[in-house]
């Protein structure tokens, strides 16, 4: 058997690399190091169609993450979806009228929700809502458009 | 037919009996844990042997494993022209599944066996009741060392599998395939999130190290003291490791994943 001093440092080395390896994992592996969802106001957005979008889908403004997707319900009465974002606190300069869209990344990619800054000069804060809102596009809906148009224009 | 019913009684009987033998026996090794923890030495000792010793075979099937997948994943995704997707494949893959099911499926063959053989061959040629004579208390000098030793390496153990298999993925997938270095781990950081999976995953292989060194030191202390019995419990638990460790990933994916 080992010299007890020598076990004890290897176990020590293992325990440290273990360690290390939970350290490289959240730093380089998981969102820690990028972007953290405590803090910040949450604003709600009501949409008549939202598509694929989900709970912790990104909400950017310009492109530029600033929030996630906190909570997804949807109202008995108006017949809407109601999306609860969640701002991380470094961006609380949005005007009130800004306006919320649910785009797609790519062609393929994850549905997100962009906002586009109005011009008032009142910002938003916790529990406001974003008033216009423009609905994710369905492809089924797009294509069913066109065809219906592309039949429209032939018709002439 | 009165005669089968009889047997399928005695077997339930003795697969009950063993199961409680095996609580009684978990009461008794945590009763036993503070005592470990005053003598350390024994600790160290035991995490030498069950979790350093693992380590290469660990560090090499996850290196492996992560390549692998990096290949396949990347197959896979050119034909959508999604490989920048490689490294979320990778990562979320290991991270949640791969890494806490296969390093305790390593963990079991490897430290799991070889905990049960020591113990059913100190109790075969009377070690334990020898040090039963002399009124030292067998658990907490054999077995609760071990347990713990396996308890608290098996997350670290998986750790790092699930570590090193990223870096086997982002070598292929970087270094030999041509994906882009800044967007594989830029995609991996938009969509690993460190306590939903990263977090969800070091639980399970907790669970899985609790599972894993419970049977592993049970089938020991609980061997027929013959060398066919020795044999027998160290193929027992092999299998019966492996199977808890399955049979609760499902149970605990669906917990954390599943939205059941």
């Amino acid at each position: 058997m080992h010299n007890s001093k020598t076990v004890e440092i290897i176990v020590g080395l293992f325990v440290a690399f273990g360690i290390a390896a939970l350290f490289m994992l959240a730093m380089k592996v998981s969102n820690l190091s990028t972007f953290s969802d405590e803090g910040g106001f949450s604003v709600t957005a009501r949409f008549e169609n939202i598509g694929g979008l989900k709970v912790r889908s990104p909400v950017t403004v310009a492109g530029v993450r600033v929030g996630r997707v906190a909570d997804i319900s949807f109202d008995n009465n108006t017949y809407e979806a109601v999306v609860t974002m969640n701002i991380t606190s470094d961006y609380n300069t949005l005007p009130t009228d800004s306006s919320a869209s649910i785009f797609t990344a790519g062609l393929l990619g994850e549905q997100y929700v962009a906002l586009e800054p109005g011009g008032e000069e009142k910002y938003l804060k916790q529990g406001s809502e974003v008033r216009l809102t423009q609905s994710a596009i369905v492809l089924e809906q797009v294509i069913g458009q066109f065809l219906y148009s592309q039949a429209e224009g032939g018709d002439k | 037919m009165v005669d089968l019913i009889r047997q399928l009684g005695r077997w339930g009987l003795r697969v009950f009996a063993r199961l409680g033998r095996g609580h009684i026996f978990l009461a008794h090794i945590l009763a036993g844990i503070p005592s470990v923890l005053v003598r350390f030495g024994l600790l160290v000792q035991q995490m030498f042997s069950v979790g350093v010793l693992s380590l290469l075979i660990i560090v090499v099937s996850g290196l492996f494993v992560g390549m692998v997948l990096g290949l396949q994943g990347y197959n896979t995704l050119v034909d959508f022209g999604a490989e920048e997707s490689l490294g979320v494949v990778v990562a979320l893959s290991l991270v949640r599944e791969l890494g806490p099911v296969v390093a305790s499926l390593l963990f079991a063959g490897r430290a799991g066996s070889a905990l049960t053989a020591e113990i059913g061959l100190m109790k075969s040629t009377e070690q334990l009741s020898g040090m039963e004579m002399m009124a030292v208390d067998p658990i907490k000098r054999v077995i609760a060392p071990r347990f713990l030793a396996g308890f608290i390496s098996l997350p670290l153990l998986a750790t790092i599998f699930t570590a090193v298999g990223v870096m086997g993925g982002f070598f292929v997938g970087v270094g030999l395939l041509g994906v882009d270095d800044g967007a594989f781990w830029s995609q991996i950081q938009a969509k690993v999130d460190f306590y939903e999976d990263i977090m969800n995953g070091v639980i399970k292989s907790i669970v899985f190290g609790f599972v894993v060194t419970w049977i592993a030191v049970f089938e020991g202390y609980d061997a027929v003291p013959t060398s066919e019995g020795v044999s027998r419990a160290t193929t027992r638990t092999v299998v019966h490791s492996s199977l808890a460790v399955l049979g609760l990933d499902f149970v605990l994916t669906a917990l954390m994943f599943g939205n059941i």
